[in-house]
């Protein structure tokens, strides 16, 4: 699948294949030149083995100093590029110094590999999980291969899930109280929950609830936070009148999202906010803003 | 304005085009079963529909071409779920709409797929539906919003007998969404009110009035649940909607909606819940027209009550006729400054339910035209013409009802009603009471009622204070008319009573001036001629002398009525009534009386009949009823006779003496009466006739050149003839010979003038003579004497 990457010209072919590459879920993935891929999807603490298959071009021979695979956990930050943080890094030699004549396929295997964190492609950052074969050569320089994969984590259910519940308000302008069923939701959960009136004396044109994500980066004075508008679902339309209930139902799979991430490797943080946002007829905005966790359920 | 219509038409244009642009992606991925294109493309056209520039016409316009291409939609819906694509997936798929009003169109229109499908009950469903479209708070698109839901739901309500019924309580889970569908669109509807610049008010009640009914749909479909027994009605769907109508405080809402509750659900339902419906009324807003609709609610119940008998008991086991009538005047305490009209109006329709439902209860009719009196008095009289137009109508009811005024005479608040009419108002109510009792032939047969029915009528009977208006004189004979037919209406078997009404009678004509007199003077004479008529019959049974009805008193009394003519003055008419009176005295053997009528009609003719004209045919009337006459002495006979022949000599005109003297010889042969046969006076008569003619001949021959006509002569013959065959003796073949002669002389002579008619008199009466010849017996004994 994936050619040659860092080698002046190809020398040989390096082929990465998974023992349960057949059955395995393949993922989408984007890759930095926007291409997707797919790729497979593996949980923390799974076994990765496979097969690594090297076979030099039309018949020649390759010497080398000794063949490796890594499997390495990296975090990318775009404004810092090229400087990967590994997290994660392991090794296995599969092969002692010497020459390949011809095809040779290698075994590999990590086991229960400690994957925490979740791959993860933000504006700012991100977090790759890679198979990184490398050919030592002397002289010629190596040949290295990558073979990226996928990490996704399952939560449980959590223990407490309450519901969020809030009266917010302008004096004598707009009093609303609003509520949403709970306060963690998994990607596929549907938010359910209501906006009641307790005082409208502005004209109302419109509600909308909106789902933000707020990408932080690095830290002290050098985090940069970066917030996206992912939804923007119109909840109503039209002035309500004092003690009207608007009931609040989002579906939450038709939107790309990721768990919340807290603080990953000292390195970035990931979090989702509902914001109720209501326009009145100047178009001016009233809005209020509630962090809701988003995390992964085993279904999902 | 102008501009706005017309930019509401570009817009409407331009939503239209970008509606049909979008149907048109949504068919072709309907066509090719492309179902995510299909979502997108039927959801940008139903973005077409979050417009806030239309009026509601318009906007209805832009609805409807939504809802068919809407139906496209679920079709394929329904296709795609039997392609295995699971329903509830749809019903979360289409949800996933970033705007909320195509959101929600698709939802409904999937959730119609969905309830059909059965994969959930349908009451989760709708209640779904219902809850969700609450995110529509804009009055227009809410309202429409919801009539689709409505539209889509209704028959997929899980009712009783319905394919989608539920459990148990499968009919109250049907109820509960219409109503709560119901519930919200009347409060944006309301809402429409409130919103917007003042000064656009009657506009926005214009638009209000064209949506209403989205709102009343519901109370139809409700009425439409079979499972809504009365049970259910009464505890549930009533108050329920009663309890929306009263608090949304909205004047046209109510007004609209209380009529709606009536027309659309059974009238047994309202009978039996008549004191919740009826308690709403004083809760609603002040300016609703409760009238209205509180006649249209007794409206039904009337036609209820009279669509069968078996319902009424129904009425009685309710107390309607209590329910309502504290109803309305509950209605009417609460709003206080309702117009008249509107008290009329209510009391009108309450009191035709009454007489549908009670046509026993004359005390209910009595009592709610004393409530309309109450509410009447001190207001004057009614100014505007439809009060007047209701009041009419609260009077005529009760005579339509019981097809006779005794019962409405029977009311004694009915003429306190009728004081509030204007006069020329009190005249066509008359009018109706009198053509109800000659349609009926009923017949008014106390002096009471007689009483009562007159003052009813007494705009008819005499002239009210402010009659300035010149009558038409056709109306007023019309009117006057009925007045006489009426009077002769009048009967009683009991000639006490008989008089006592003459009596009654009397007394209002008589205060009904000139212009009337005329034409109520004779019925009035003629029926109490009647009841003369009457006691003479009896005579010979009852000698009652204490009674007060003998004809001697009638004959006082008619003598008075007449009377009161000379002061029209119409003596032509009196003589001929004086004339009828000695007549009827004459049949009673009343002497005097008969001769008290004579000497008023001789009184009369001397002192006011001056015209020629009348004097010969009030000379005639005279001879006629005298010779009829059979009371008087000889002495009184002849005084009057004496009279009679007197004032036949002194007429103006020549023929016309002739022909009074010659007719007076009758009065000295009567051919019944053996005192009365005095052939000398009568040949006397003829004589003088003769006298007359001849003078008329020569009068002729002095002014003209040429003798008159022989007619007279032909008369006097035929006069002649008469007495001849009766066997008056001084009446000589000779004398009848000689005149025949005369009359050919005169005819053939030559200055004679040729005149058919006395040609043809004078053949047809020697015809008669020859006829008499042939009879042979003893008349034509006599006539054989006579040579032709």
């Amino acid at each position: 699948m994936n050619y040659l990457i860092g080698a002046f010209k190809p020398a040989c072919h390096i082929a990465v294949t998974f023992s349960d590459g057949k059955t395995r879920k393949q993922v989408p993935l984007k890759k930095e030149n926007g291409q997707v891929v797919m790729v497979p999807l593996f949980h923390s603490q799974e076994n990765i083995a496979g097969k690594i298959s090297i076979e030099p071009v039309s018949g020649k021979k390759v010497e080398h100093n000794g063949i490796k695979v890594e499997l390495l956990g990296q975090i990318e930050m775009y404004f810092d590029r090229n400087n990967f943080y590994d997290f994660t890094s392991l090794v296995r030699e599969l092969d002692v110094p010497g020459e390949i004549y011809e095809r040779k396929t290698y075994p590999f295997e990590f086991s229960t590999v400690e994957m925490p964190y979740e791959t993860y492609n933000g504006v700012n950052v991100r977090l790759r999980y890679v198979l990184k074969v490398t050919i030592s050569r002397g002289y010629a320089g190596s040949i290295v291969e990558y073979q990226d994969f996928v990490v996704r984590n399952y939560s449980p259910p959590p223990p407490i899930n309450n519901s969020i519940k809030m009266e917010v308000g302008i004096e004598d302008c707009l009093h609303i109280e609003f509520e949403y069923n709970k306060s963690k939701y998994h990607l596929k959960d549907v938010i359910i929950g209501k906006i009641y009136f307790l005082l409208v004396r502005i004209k109302i044109k419109n509600m909308d609830l909106e789902i933000r994500r707020r990408e932080s980066t690095g830290s002290g004075p050098n985090t940069h936070v970066e917030t996206e508008t992912l939804a923007k679902f119109e909840l109503m339309d039209g002035a309500p009148v004092r003690g009207e209930s608007i009931p609040i139902r989002l579906f939450l799979s038709p939107y790309e999202l990721t768990p919340t991430y807290r603080n990953i490797n000292n390195k970035f943080s990931v979090k989702y906010y509902l914001n109720l946002v209501l326009v009145d007829e100047e178009d001016r905005r009233y809005f209020k803003q509630q962090e809701v966790t988003i995390y992964r359920a085993e279904s999902s | 304005m102008h501009a706005v219509t017309e930019d509401e038409e570009k817009w409407l244009a331009a939503g239209i085009t970008g509606l049909q642009q979008n149907a048109f992606y949504m068919h072709r991925a309907l066509d090719s079963n492309n179902l995510k294109d299909a979502l997108k493309y039927s959801a940008q056209m139903l973005s077409e529909l979050r417009t806030s520039r239309l009026s509601p016409q318009k906007y209805y316009e832009l609805y409807m071409r939504a809802f068919d291409e809407l139906r496209k939609l679920e079709m394929f819906f329904r296709e795609e779920t039997k392609r295995g694509c699971s329903v509830v997936e749809l019903y979360e798929l289409v949800q996933h709409a970033g705007n909320i009003l195509p959101r929600l169109y698709l939802l409904c229109t999937v959730g119609s797929v969905y309830i059909k499908s059965k994969e959930a009950p349908a009451k989760d469903i709708l209640k779904d539906l219902v809850e969700m479209s609450r995110g529509i708070q804009h009055p227009l698109r809410g309202l429409f919003l919801r009539s689709y839901l409505s539209q889509v739901s209704r028959d997929k309500l899980p009712d009783l007998g319905s394919e989608y019924e539920g459990d148990a309580d499968t009919v109250s889970d049907a109820v509960e969404f219409v109503l709560q569908n119901f519930t919200e669109m009347n409060k944006l509807w309301v809402r429409m009110q409130h919103q917007g610049p003042a000064r656009e008010k009657e506009k926005r009640e214009k638009e209000r009035s064209e949506l209403r009914d989205l709102v009343g749909k519901n109370l139809h479909v409700l009425s439409q649940i079979e499972g809504v027994d009365l049970d259910m009605y009464r505890e549930t769907v009533l108050p329920r909607i009663l309890e929306q109508v009263v608090n949304c405080k909205d004047e046209i809402a109510q007004g609209y909606l209380m009529d709606c509750i009536i027309q659309v659900f059974p009238d047994e339902y309202h009978l039996q819940t008549l004191e919740t419906l009826l308690g709403a009324f004083p809760q609603l807003q002040p300016s609703v027209d409760i009238k209205m609709v509180l006649s249209r609610l007794m409206e039904r119940l009337s036609n209820y009550a009279a669509s069968s008998a078996d319902v009424l008991p129904e009425f009685f086991q309710v107390e309607a006729f209590a329910k309502l009538s504290s109803a309305i005047s509950k209605v009417i305490e609460a709003q206080d400054d309702m117009p008249v009209f509107g008290v009329v109006t209510l009391y009108s329709s309450l009191l035709t339910f009454t007489l549908q439902v009670h046509p026993d209860r004359l005390d209910y009719v009595d009592q709610i035209l004393g409530a309309c009196v109450k509410k009447l008095s001190g207001k004057g009289k009614l100014e505007d013409n439809k009060s007047r137009k209701q009041i009419v109508a609260l009077l005529s009811a009760p005579l339509e009802k019981y097809n006779d005024i005794d019962t409405a005479l029977k009311l004694s608040n009915y003429p306190n009603v009728m004081e509030y009419l204007d006069d020329g108002t009190k005249k066509e109510m008359a009018s109706v009471i009198i053509q109800s009792i000659m349609k009926n032939k009923s017949l008014i047969s106390t002096s009471e009622k007689v009483e009562a029915l007159f003052e009813l009528i007494k705009g008819l009977i005499k002239d009210l204070e402010e009659n300035l208006l010149e009558l038409d004189e056709e109306d007023f004979h019309e009117e006057q008319n009925s007045v006489a037919r009426l009077i002769q209406m009048l009967h009683n078997d009991d000639p006490e009573e008989m008089l006592k009404i003459i009596t009654t009678v009397k007394k209002h004509i008589l205060t009904g001036g000139a212009k009337r007199l005329p034409f109520t003077v004779p019925p009035l004479i003629f029926n109490s001629l009647k009841l003369i008529r009457r006691l003479q019959n009896q005579e010979e049974t009852v000698a009652d002398e204490d009674a007060s009805a003998t004809p001697r008193k009638i004959f006082q009394l008619l003598n008075q009525i007449i009377e009161a003519l000379s002061s029209v003055p119409k003596p032509e008419l009196a003589l001929r009534l004086y004339l009828q009176c000695a007549e009827a005295a004459d049949d009673c053997d009343l002497e005097p009386v008969a001769y008290e009528f004579f000497t008023q009609a001789y009184l009369l003719y001397e002192e006011e009949i001056s015209d020629s004209k009348s004097q010969v045919t009030a000379m005639h009337l005279i001879i006629g009823t005298l010779q009829r006459m059979h009371v008087f002495g000889v002495e009184n006979r002849d005084t009057l006779t004496h009279k009679a022949t007197g004032y036949s000599a002194k007429l103006l005109k020549k023929p016309d003496q002739c022909r009074a003297v010659y007719a007076c010889s009758h009065l000295f042969w009567v051919d019944d009466q053996d005192s009365i046969k005095d052939g000398e006076r009568v040949l006397l008569c003829l004589k003088r006739a003769l006298r007359i003619a001849n003078a008329v001949q020569q009068m002729a021959n002095a002014t003209r050149g040429s003798s008159g006509s022989v007619l007279l002569f032909i008369e006097i013959l035929n006069k002649y003839l008469y007495f001849f065959e009766k066997g008056v003796t001084q009446i000589t073949v000779a004398s009848v010979q000689s005149l025949i002669e005369l009359i050919t002389n005169e005819m053939q002579g030559e200055n004679s003038t040729s005149d058919p008619t006395a040609d043809a008199f004078f053949a047809s009466t020697l015809r008669f003579i020859q006829f008499q010849k042939d009879k042979g017996g003893a008349v034509g004994e006599r006539y054989e004497a006579i040579k032709l």
